[in-house]
């Protein structure tokens, strides 16, 4: 019945106007109701709440007086972290790690020249931001940044040395051939008819001199700069070598994962072009590869790198014992990047590839400007889970004896100076903070770009 | 090195150079040239490396003495009873085989309660659920092993002082102390007893599937396998008359005697593989239950069918076609992990045989080969059938 009709009814106890909502009984709203419904909706969820309850009670004021109330902030050596000697109940022994603290970070590298670690890893961050925040500008500058020009300076602050400043002085020397060839080309652009197309060519000779050809002249500036700048460091301050036994910490565990991502990226995007290749040698290659390195345990791959390496090279080039795992630990993610990668090409419609033919695009042309920037970017969460994975892997080079963060903590449990009960349990739970912390990190980021990749396809 | 071919389709007739059948060719020529220059210029240097250092190769070292004792094995295997490289290796294998197959069934029934459980919709038991995985995932396995290992079975107190567990099982630093079985002859029979109840068991589904198609009449499948694998060898273990009786571990002055004992190194290694494992096969779970829409479970209803038909005829159906293939995946996962073993000293496949075995004989191709071999195996059967399921179970489409 409709309110017309009620209203022209003509009985006196129809009601004739409508009633005020009543509020929610008790039992549907409310925190009472929230706990009665999440809670104790039937025996057997009540029966497992009151034991998760009983397990938290149980648990977590234990944790929270062994690693905070009784714990033990400041102090020398482990006197401090012993029961008789305090004279009360002594629970986390932070003391120690506090006081190892930059032994985590980087090993036994020399204190006076920890400052390079230091631009290391300033410039890791830099690169990092610039590629993983979205709003970043200039963001192929940023990927030149952090697959070259971060990896070799790296490599020229960390090590040091005689070879370490010839390989400088190269670089420098290539960068400023680089920079003198362009500006000519610059200026003089039928020199440039070679290798640039004669279409983009009159694109190009549009524009004044200064601009013509300038995505290059960018990439060569930085290197210019960069270059420039450790020559002067190198130059003023010096740049003694550190041999790699001396690494260690946090320094190594970054060192590996970055060289990890660096080197296994362009090789997983090689291999997933390779497997998806209708050259049969070529995807016959790129999937035994693939196949096998997923096949085995990191473990054995590390075995191989640090005990069959040395046999396959000349004695004289016989690689250092911290290149090894990193050769090895890098062929291994390339592989499992190969398939993240090969997902990402795999989703793109064949309409794409198509369009891109019959642009008159060759197979590079294609994959460098329309098929690769699609397909990674809708494989960036696959890549950061790639990475963790290769982030929580990096802790088996402990195995064959480099000394990456966790084995700083094991090789610090061993040293008499903080010989505790509570120690082993304080730097068990450091590690586990720092990875959980990175790890966690990482995995908000990937879900972040996927909820942001999503809202993309939506409409 | 891995040169791609131009997959442009070239009208017509052009010159050669921009054929893409002769490119393609050049390209892969080039490729496998530059592939067998590297394998041949490893393997010659590897020659004159071995040749300089005084290494054999070959696998004679196979039939060798090995001059090492292993703890646990599950074949005889002792230095003085002169055994070989080859037991070894057989030791290790059955070792790593062993510590995968209980880690595998352990960490299946972890990620199955876990993945259910985050998905509950008690609010505190889905929380603890998503804390366990989120912690779990985020740490690395060996950290995880060293805190099993280091800092949970090594300080518990000696031999002298062990605790006793109901049952007479006893906990120490030296591991699992457990009554250990004796079986009297006659227990063959039970066993060939429990495995004609299992044959039986699978004959009888069979049989009942095939009634319940042509009658639509349905069994007690579960009572039947029950009364079938359980009750059968238990009925023949009572007539053959108690083929079986257990060894106490006796609490002496000094040292436990007797019993069987479950070394601290596989118990940490269990259960940081099962832990770490199932956390990640928690996540699978829980995304093959949500990949079946609600709306099968809302027709479902409406065909009346109650919440447990539903659940086992509907929805877990749909959702293991989700879930199997990651599972899988996480199963050798697992398998591949066990080869952390060698960081807490459990002496599996790597442990033994890349560790020991290859500082022994020094012959690190041969030994590496083996190891990987081995692991490869695993992975290329296990992906078969794989593949050979997922078409089965491929969705038919039109």
């Amino acid at each position: 019945m409709t309110d017309a009709t009620l209203e022209n009814a003509p009985y006196a106890y129809v009601r004739k106007e409508t009633l005020q909502q009543e509020p929610a009984p008790l039992s549907v709203a409310g925190p009472w109701a929230w706990i009665r419904t999440n809670l104790f909706s039937s025996p057997l969820n009540t029966i497992l709440t009151l034991l998760c309850l009983y397990l938290v009670v149980d648990a977590v004021p234990g944790l929270i007086r062994f690693y905070f109330l009784d714990a033990v902030w400041t102090g020398e050596h482990r006197d401090a972290c012993l029961a008789d000697k305090v004279g009360r109940p002594v629970g986390a022994c932070w003391a120690y790690i506090a006081d190892r603290f930059q032994y985590f970070i980087y090993g036994s590298y020399p204190v006076s020249e920890r400052w390079r670690v230091n631009i290391v890893f300033a410039m890791f961050a830099l690169g990092v931001i610039w590629l993983l925040w979205n709003q970043a500008p200039l963001k192929k500058i940023g990927v030149f940044f952090f697959f070259v020009i971060l990896p070799a300076s790296a490599f020229i602050l960390l090590l040091g040395g005689a070879r370490a400043e010839g390989f400088l002085r190269f670089l420098i020397l290539l960068s400023f051939a680089l920079a003198v060839l362009y500006l000519v080309l610059s200026f003089v652009p039928s020199l440039a008819r070679f290798w640039i197309g004669e279409g983009q060519l009159t694109v190009e000779q549009e524009m004044p001199a200064w601009q013509r050809f300038y995505r290059p002249k960018r990439l060569i500036l930085i290197a210019v700069v960069v270059f420039g700048l450790l020559a002067v460091l190198a130059d003023r301050v010096g740049l003694p070598r550190v041999d790699t036994g001396l690494w260690g910490g946090m320094m190594v565990t970054f060192l590996i994962s970055a060289v990890g991502i660096v080197f296994s990226l362009p090789l997983g995007v090689l291999l997933a072009l390779g497997r998806r290749s209708r050259l049969p040698a070529i995807q016959l290659l790129s999937v035994i590869f693939i196949e096998f390195v997923r096949g085995v345990p990191l473990i054995t791959v590390l075995f191989m790198a640090n005990t069959m390496l040395p046999l396959f090279v000349p004695q004289e080039y016989s690689p250092d014992r911290l290149l090894r795992p990193l050769i090895g630990v890098a062929l291994f993610a390339a592989a499992y990047m190969a398939e993240v990668v090969r997902g990402g090409l795999q989703a793109i419609p064949k309409g794409q590839y198509e369009g891109a033919m019959s642009l008159g695009l060759g197979y590079w042309q294609m994959m460098r400007l329309i098929i690769l920037p699609q397909a990674l970017r809708i494989v960036i969460p696959g890549i950061v889970n790639t990475f963790i994975g290769l982030f929580k892997d990096t802790t088996l080079v402990t195995i064959v004896g480099i000394f990456d963060f966790l084995r700083t903590i094991e090789a610090t449990l061993v040293d008499p100076t903080w010989a505790t009960p509570t120690t082993r349990t304080t730097g068990y739970a450091f590690a586990a903070i720092f990875y959980f912390l990175c790890c966690w990190g990482m995995s908000r980021y990937s879900v972040a770009v996927e909820k942001r990749l999503a809202a993309g396809q939506k409409r | 090195m891995s040169s791609i071919p131009t997959e442009t389709v070239t009208p017509g007739k052009a010159s050669l150079f921009y054929d893409p059948k002769i490119r393609g060719y050049v390209y892969q020529i080039a490729l496998l040239a530059v592939v067998a220059f590297l394998i041949w210029s490893a393997a010659s240097n590897a020659i004159e490396n071995l040749r300089a250092q005084k290494i054999a190769s070959g696998f004679g070292f196979w039939h060798n003495a090995a001059g090492f004792d292993v703890n646990q094995k599950l074949i005889p295997f002792s230095a003085s009873g002169g055994s070989t490289y080859g037991e070894a290796f057989l030791v290790g294998l059955l070792n790593t085989l062993l510590v995968a197959a209980l880690g595998i069934v352990l960490a299946t029934i972890i990620g199955f309660v876990v993945g259910v459980a985050r998905l509950s919709n008690n609010w505190i038991v889905a929380k603890l659920a998503m804390i366990y995985v989120e912690v779990i995932r985020n740490i690395p396995l060996l950290l995880q092993l060293f805190f099993w290992y280091n800092a949970v079975l090594k300080p518990l107190p000696d031999a002298r002082n062990s605790i006793a567990l109901p049952g007479s099982i006893y906990l120490n630093n030296r591991g699992i102390i457990l009554p250990s079985p004796q079986f009297a002859p006659g227990f063959e029979a039970v066993a060939i007893a429990f495995l004609i109840g299992v044959v039986a068991a699978i004959a009888f589904f069979i049989w009942a599937r095939g009634q319940q198609a042509k009658t639509g009449r349905q069994y007690h499948n579960g009572w039947v396998a029950l009364l079938l694998i359980v009750g059968l060898p238990l009925a023949v273990f009572f007539a053959v008359g108690h083929p079986l009786s257990f060894d106490y571990p006796q609490q002496g002055r000094f040292n436990l005697t007797g019993g069987m004992q479950i070394f601290p190194e596989f118990v940490a290694l269990l259960i940081g593989l099962s832990t770490y494992t199932g956390g990640f096969i928690a996540e699978v779970v829980r995304a093959g239950i949500l990949a079946v829409s609600k709306g099968q479970s809302e027709a479902a209803h409406a065909l009346g069918l109650r919440s447990g038909p539903t659940l086992k005829l509907v929805v877990i159906p749909q959702a293991m076609r989700v879930i199997i293939p990651p599972l899988t995946s996480q199963y050798l996962n697992l398998t591949k992990n066990s080869s952390l073993a060698v960081a807490i000293g459990y002496p599996d496949l790597v442990q033994v045989f890349t560790g020991t075995v290859l500082n022994q004989t020094g012959q690190a191709v041969e030994v590496v080969a083996i190891t990987m071999a081995v692991y490869l195996t695993i992975s290329l059967v296990t992906s078969f059938f794989m593949n050979m399921y997922n078409k089965r179970m491929a969705l038919v489409e039109r």
